[in-house]
């Protein structure tokens, strides 16, 4: 009777001592899968530039070829504005924002530039040949701009001081070329 | 006589003309059928009008993806040509299925991990329900304190 219970207690003895490695893998697994998503989570969280924020860096090539980047424009205030060729919206600003630009540009403190959002490339330069746009667009190669920004649709316009700074964000189309201008105005003397 | 003269070599060259356009139409390309089309657009989808795919979208977005689609198969483009270029033009989000690099390979590994997994934690609980209860001591050995009481109380009474 003794020898029997003893033998119980040294097998279970036994086995808690024994690694327990794939319990040891499945939480590992399952950790790691947390930390994925908590990471997932944080970024998700992290929300679009807001107005005060500094805003990071970013190219944008040109339908011409020609690559503009955001720390090259430093000392001048840019106008971001997201387009598209088959966004209805967009189309009521488009002949003010090239009058803005058309009375901003030879002063040389501000500028204009257009990303152009899931847009095909002939319809986009239909578009700016049809409105006349003179201010450098580009398509926004990856969506990586509009996801730098967050954008949550077109037309949506953001401005940046001279110091790369949002200062501004307009969420459909500006009200017309005076909303432009009025928007633009206090950040020059600054 | 002199009208005939003319007018065969004429009718002639109209006739070789007539071929030669004939056969220059039999060889063009035949443009790119709705199936054909949709057979790539399927595949992807518009960042516009998410968890759409582009071959139902009914946005003008998308029927400007579809008509680019179009296009670029009949410059003789292949299917993957032109999933790299909108991946190269929109990201890799407009793809159904992601490609199968960096974070993206946990889509195709988890999966499979976590059914080998049930599988396996299926398979013990199996075997543990199919073995006897190796802690169950065979009954004799076990002392049975009320057997003893039964047995004392049999013999008190049997006493009286």
């Amino acid at each position: 009777m003794e020898h029997t219970s003893s033998q119980v207690s040294d097998s279970s003895a036994e086995a808690r001592k024994r690694p327990r490695w794939g319990g040891i893998l499945v939480w590992a697994g399952v950790l790691g899968l947390l930390a994925i998503l908590a990471l997932g989570l944080r970024r998700a969280q992290q929300g679009p530039i807001t107005v005060g924020d500094k805003v990071p860096n970013f190219s944008l090539t040109t339908f011409e070829g020609e690559t503009i980047n955001l720390t090259d424009l430093k000392g001048k205030v840019v106008v971001l504005n997201f387009w598209a060729s088959w966004c209805k919206p967009c189309e009521q600003e488009a002949a003010d924002l090239e009058a803005a630009w058309r009375y901003y540009q030879p002063g040389g403190e501000v500028i204009f530039l257009g990303v152009d959002y899931v847009d095909t490339e002939p319809e986009a330069r239909a578009y700016l040949e049809k409105f006349g746009i003179t201010y450098p667009n580009g398509p926004d190669l990856g969506t990586r701009i509009s996801q730098q920004f967050r954008i949550q649709g077109v037309p949506e316009t953001y401005i940046i001081d001279k110091n790369n700074v949002l200062r501004s964000v307009q969420i459909g189309p500006y009200r017309g070329y005076e909303h432009i201008r009025s928007t633009i105005d206090p950040l020059l003397g600054e | 006589m002199k009208r005939l003269f003319y007018s065969i070599p004429i009718m002639m060259t109209a006739a070789l003309m007539a071929f030669r356009l004939g056969q220059a139409q039999s060889t063009l390309p035949q443009p790119p059928t709705d199936d054909q089309v949709n057979a790539i657009a399927k595949e992807l989808y518009c960042p516009v009008c998410e968890n759409i795919p582009l071959d139902v979208c009914g946005t003008q977005a998308c029927a400007q993806w579809r008509e680019l689609i179009r296009e670029k198969l009949s410059q003789g483009w292949n299917e993957a040509q032109i999933k790299q270029y909108f991946v190269d033009q929109y990201g890799d989000r407009v793809l159904a299925t992601p490609p199968a690099r960096g974070l993206n390979w946990l889509v195709y590994i988890i999966p499979p991990v976590a059914i080998l997994a049930g599988v396996y934690i299926l398979y013990r609980a199996f075997q543990s329900w199919k073995q006897p209860a190796p802690e169950a001591l065979p009954q004799e050995t076990q002392p049975s304190y009320s057997d003893e009481y039964v047995m004392r109380l049999e013999e008190e009474l049997r006493k009286r």
